[in-house]
């Protein structure tokens, strides 16, 4: 099935709140080989001047992920996820996320563009705090390879 | 002490690191991340849907390459922009590990803005594995 280009300029509905853990802030640190001790120690968050430990800078795919998941899950988009490669991420902060952030996604579509075998889904989550203040914007692009590439 | 924007110079390399990355890296992303695409841990799935095998995430790549950055700049928060294109798949032997070698040179300084643009080279076996990976940084005047 080919991707459904009728979906580009859809915007979803809030998605599911999700809360910032010291915890998941240091397994991720961990795991993306990302040793600064604020990352990990409140002490050396708080001389930096946060609230608590703050997180990586691509932490915010953990968030943004969860949201399109709505999107590229739905067999009606037709996102076969064995042909997708991803191609571009950007994230663009408006603050640092730290642990205690309450943090809810909006998805955006942003285009889903055929180009020969190859189809470009772009998606951009926007992730706003407690108070709605924005947090971050991530923006993804997706290749997805047709049926005959 | 955090770098300063009056110190720096277009062209100046800031930071190398060499990252290993084996399976178990991957499997510790794929939970860390909630990204759980066999793509990253399954050598069958990996072969059957084309690939040379098990490939690392993308974003790991481009998350363990900006610590560079971040423990450059002093602070995690100072990176405000941050975009790659991932131009090839980095492929993740078993048993051992492969190298990946950021080098974070200064691409653009905006002192108007108080930023820094840093781009970094992401290097595996002589190729690259990143495109266009930038990272802007604010840092004081």
């Amino acid at each position: 099935m080919a991707v459904n280009t009728s979906y580009a300029g859809r915007v979803y509905p809030p998605g599911e709140v999700y809360r910032v853990s010291a915890e998941k802030i240091r397994e991720f640190a961990e795991a993306t080989a990302s040793t600064h001790p604020a990352h990990t120690d409140v002490e050396a968050a708080r001389a930096l001047g946060y609230a608590d430990v703050v997180a990586p800078p691509t932490f915010a795919v953990v968030v943004a992920q969860r949201a399109e998941s709505v999107y590229v899950q739905d067999p009606e988009a037709g996102i076969d996820f064995s042909r997708v490669v991803h191609a571009e991420e950007r994230f663009t902060h408006h603050r640092p996320i730290v642990a205690g952030d309450v943090l809810t996604p909006t998805l955006h579509v942003d285009g889903v563009v055929e180009r020969g075998s190859l189809a470009m889904v772009t998606t951009r989550v926007e992730i706003a705090d407690a108070e709605g203040a924005p947090v971050a914007s991530v923006t993804s692009t997706l290749a997805v390879r047709g049926e005959d590439a | 002490m955090s770098p300063s924007l009056s110190q720096l110079s277009v062209g100046e390399v800031l930071a190398t690191r060499t990252l290993e990355v084996d399976r178990a890296r991957l499997v510790r992303y794929a939970g860390a991340s909630g990204d759980f695409n066999p793509i990253h841990w399954n050598e069958r799935f990996a072969l059957e849907v084309g690939l040379p095998g098990v490939i690392a995430h993308g974003m790991w790549t481009m998350g363990a390459a900006v610590s560079v950055v971040t423990e450059w700049a002093g602070d995690p928060g100072a990176v405000v922009d941050y975009q790659s294109r991932f131009a090839r798949p980095v492929p993740v032997p078993d048993p051992g590990s492969v190298s990946v070698e950021v080098t974070a040179t200064v691409g653009a300084i905006d002192a108007e803005q108080g930023t820094a643009r840093v781009d970094l080279t992401v290097v595996v076996e002589g190729q690259r594995v990143l495109a266009k990976a930038q990272a802007l940084v604010r840092l004081p005047a």
